[in-house]
């Protein structure tokens, strides 16, 4: 628990780093259907008081002078969505190289050089005003993991990224979120790296990061000093998030992160339900996507959308991305999860694997994903079911602030809205 | 001689294709859904009806029908559609798992490669046909891909377990011919140095193409007026018994050429022409292209700018087949709107269509289809679910050609169906029981009965779908 501790300082730190701009007006929403996402569970009737930018109270007949009121009028109230594994903030057009920024640094264009480069940091390049955030926002996604891309052929190793908060400003990157990423499996070995090297290569790179006395220089031939001195930090105790579907490779995760020191977090997982206990007993988190059902890989041939419910069930913590286009799209992780839903999930785990869930996962449960005092306080107002494809976000509120509802899409739906031309 | 001329007759391929339909409904027991809420696809919407369905066909839909021996399936609290259909699946020709062996969908070698048929690199055990069964989806059109100018030929199938793809192959429906807009084309072959390597060149090449097709149509006219004439001289010659006449020997035909064969037949609209085109500008060259070769657009598809120009498509009768939410994956998807399909769908004579495109999305078109309901009714349209469903059945059948056998529940129609455990336009929607002619061929409540592709016996499966 010596991380957690260490989590909860560095979260703090980081508060207490952040400009106390223009403090937040008080927010008064009344009478909604509060989904708090707690021991609470779920409130009706209920009101949720904001002050400075925080969740100070959650109950019956608040009141608060001088606080904007926003009548719900029962409408079901959230916190702020995670939109999962994404390019946000990096990508714009992912078949445009000039605007598309996740990529690990390539080597040998021939494929023959392996290079990871742990201290490749993807968050360096988020842009807080890219277009595809307002997109996602106004969907209410108000925060998500910035993710590197899958590494370049051999690489295994892509990256580091961080959850990025979703309202625009400058310092949007939550640091105790910190995540190294890794790419095992299928995609690797179809670019001529088998599995069993694939793992080869991350026991090199743990024995760089972490040499012996006995090591001379011409034993570091994978990584760079830079790279050593991040690989050496994740190890001991960090996040890393490998991406990967089959059952034995999941295994060998487990393995490699237990012997390394190393807190992993399974993406994708399409075979995952097949060690659920294994996860659960370990403590290892899942990030899937409820859509896969087919076996797009042989990695895959165990997918299921039961995949969700049998973990949950199961005791593992899940949320949700969606890996079909999961940056542009990003909002389309509340269907996946009513999808979940309809093949199983309670409908209090579908929302806290899009909320807590992730938050708990990136170390910031203790800020963010619930509807309790001293939480922030991002919240959506909905139009009905949080989960349903009919239902609109309303209104979305990011630190305590309203956010503008209108995105470039919204532009273009007015300017060619039937009649008004 | 004559039948010589019936085969090379240009436009009288489709009539007489080389790779029939063995196609054969399974037997089918007479069915009654009782008490259902009904979308019945023609823009219809019936509370508390049943249905009735006998030898395959649509016999009645209405309140309180007459069992008359058929077997009775209790609907209350359910919805009943039309089998959905799909005018842009990949299935089959990109099947899972998606190795290498199985990229059979673009024949990246020409910019057009109109002889190609998707029907020949079409497989059967492709485990997503399963998957869109269990999704409501019982007619789908398999198309090549995008990477060229003009892709080939679009099979339309009916979704039921098959070892061979004329079995899958749905009788009498025309093809379709795939073309690509954009970007995908030029970058294709940009990256190979070789043409097109923009927009002007793909715009040249089909007008190369169809000009050559034009060209070989003319042959083939010339060709039957000169056997024409000379089978006149022949029998001339015998009736009067005149030595040497016609002594020059019968007119040779033209060489057979099936890239031009293809592109012949759809200018004599015996092929639908399927046009893959994101941009609003694009899609109107598209429309004066059409207009200069005289053939017609059935619809366009992806169609991300499609809301642009909805008064022209739907003047033009011009169908949009559409997506509910993707964008900006390239520069041609910048443009999206959530509205885009309520939009496309709002003028008289609009023809809005749901697509997948996706081995995901096939299974979940009612869902897509909601979303584009929800947010054109937020944008002030009257899109109640009985107009939405039109989307994925009967506006996708006009599309397709097979309006006549498919996409409503009228009777006489193919009685394929679609029981729902709820509102269809829900995320919590499944479907319940799905029938293809009248024959139950998904069942929910009995997941062994339901098909299951060669490629998944004996691998660790999921066990659900």
């Amino acid at each position: 628990m010596r991380a957690a501790s260490q989590i909860a300082g560095a979260l703090l730190c980081a508060l207490a780093a952040l400009p106390m701009a223009a403090a937040a007006q008080d927010l008064l929403i009344r009478n909604a259907r509060v989904h708090t996402v707690s021991e609470r569970g779920t409130l009706e009737h209920a009101d949720v008081l904001v002050r400075n930018g925080r969740i100070a109270a959650v109950g019956a007949g608040l009141a608060a002078a001088g606080a904007t009121v926003v009548e719900a009028a029962g409408r079901p109230l959230t916190p702020g969505l995670f939109g999962g594994i994404t390019a946000l903030g990096v990508t714009e057009i992912s078949l445009e190289p000039s605007t598309v920024d996740n990529d690990p640094p390539h080597g040998d264009p021939k494929g023959t050089a392996v290079e990871p480069r742990p201290e490749f940091d993807v968050t360096l390049a988020f842009n807080p005003e890219s277009v595809v955030i307002g997109v996602n926002r106004v969907e209410g996604i108000t925060f998500a993991m910035v993710a590197p891309g899958a590494a370049t052929g051999a690489a295994v190793i892509s990256g580091q990224g961080a959850v990025a908060r979703l309202d625009g400003r400058v310092d949007a990157i939550a640091a105790p979120s910190r995540t190294l990423f890794a790419n095992l499996g299928a995609g690797a070995a179809a670019a001529g790296v088998s599995r069993a090297a694939q793992f080869m290569l991350l026991e090199q790179a743990a024995r760089e990061a972490k040499p012996t006395p006995q090591m001379r220089d011409p034993d570091f031939r994978l990584l760079t000093p830079t790279g050593r001195e991040v690989l050496a930090r994740y190890l001991g105790g960090g996040r890393i998030a490998f991406s990967v579907d089959r059952a034995s490779d999941i295994r060998q995760v487990l393995a490699f992160a237990r012997k390394q020191g190393a807190r992993p977090v399974v993406i994708g997982g399409a075979q995952a339900w097949q060690v659920a206990d294994q996860l659960a007993q370990t403590k290892v988190p899942v990030i899937l996507d409820p859509l896969v059902d087919l076996p797009d890989t042989f990695d895959q041939l165990g997918a299921t959308l039961e995949n969700a419910a049998r973990l949950q069930k199961a005791g593992v913590r899940i949320a949700f991305t969606n890996l079909n286009d999961g940056t542009h799209n990003a909002r389309k992780v509340r269907q996946t999860a009513g999808i979940a839903v309809a093949h199983g999930l309670p409908w209090d785990a579908a929302l806290a694997a899009l909320t807590a869930n992730p938050a708990e996962i990136f170390g910031l449960g203790t800020q963010f994903g619930r509807i309790a005092p001293g939480y922030v306080a991002d919240l959506v107002l909905w139009s009905g079911d949080p989960l349903e494809v009919t239902t609109v976000a309303e209104q979305v509120w990011i630190d305590g602030r309203a956010q503008s509802m209108r995105s470039r899409q919204s532009e273009l739906r007015d300017r060619y809205r039937p009649g008004a031309r | 001689m004559l039948t010589a001329l019936v085969v090379w007759a240009a436009g009288a391929q489709a009539a007489s294709d080389p790779f029939p339909s063995t196609y054969q409904p399974a037997a089918a027991s007479p069915t009654l859904i009782r008490n259902a809420t009904v979308l019945d696809g023609t823009g219809r919407r019936l509370d508390g009806a049943d249905v009735l369905m006998r030898d395959g066909q649509i016999v009645a839909v209405g309140p309180g029908l007459a069992a008359d021996g058929a077997t009775v399936v209790d609907a209350q609290g359910r919805w009943v559609t039309p089998g959905l259909i799909d005018v842009h699946s990949h299935l089959g020709v990109y099947a899972s798992p998606g190795v290498n062996a199985h990229q059979d969908g673009n024949e990246m070698t020409d910019p057009v490669t109109s002889g190609v048929w998707a029907e020949h690199g079409l497989w059967p055990q492709d485990p997503g046909f399963a998957t869109a069964l269990a999704g409501g989806v019982t007619t789908l059109q398999i198309l090549p891909g995008s990477a060229n100018l003009i892709g080939g030929r679009g099979v339309t199938v009916r979704n039921v377990p098959a070892t061979t793809m004329q079995a899958m192959k749905f009788p009498d429906a025309p093809h379709g011919l795939k073309m690509a807009c954009g970007e995908n084309p030029k970058r294709v072959y940009g990256e190979k140095g070789r043409a097109p390597s923009t927009r002007m060149g793909n715009v040249a090449g089909y007008r190369q193409a169809f000009a050559d097709a034009q060209d070989y149509r003319n042959q083939h006219e010339k060709y039957r007026r000169e056997l024409a004439t000379y089978e006149a001289q022949a029998d001339d010659g015998k009736s009067s018994r005149k030595q040497g006449a016609g002594k020059a020997g019968p007119p040779a035909p033209p060489k057979r050429d099936l890239r031009l064969e293809t592109l012949v037949a759809a200018m004599d609209g015996d092929i639908r022409v399927h046009i893959h085109c994101y941009r609003a500008d694009e899609m109107a060259v598209m429309l004066d292209l059409a207009r200069e070769f005289g053939f017609k657009v059935a619809a366009f598809h992806h169609g991300v700018e499609a809301y642009k120009i909805a008064d022209r498509l739907a003047q033009e009768g011009v169908c949009g087949a559409l997506w509910a939410d993707w964008w900006g994956f390239k520069m041609e998807a910048y443009d999206a709107v959530w509205e885009n399909i309520a939009f496309v769908d709002a003028p008289a004579n609009g023809c809005a269509i749901v697509h997948s495109d996706s081995a995901e999305g096939i299974q979940r078109l009612n869902q897509e289809a909601a979303k584009a309901m929800s947010r054109g009714q937020r944008a002030g349209l009257d899109i109640p679910p009985e107009r939405a469903i039109r989307w994925v059945t009967s506006n996708a059948a006009r599309a397709l050609g097979i309006e006549g056998k498919v996409g409503t529940l009228e009777p006489g129609k193919l009685a394929d169906v679609v029981i729902w455990n709820r509102d269809p336009f829900s995320v919590y929607a499944r479907a319940d029981r799905v029938y293809v002619d009248g024959s139950l061929r998904f069942d929910r409540t009995a997941p062994s009965a339901s098909p299951r592709s060669d490629f998944l016996l004996g691998q660790p499966a999921g066990g659900a779908l």
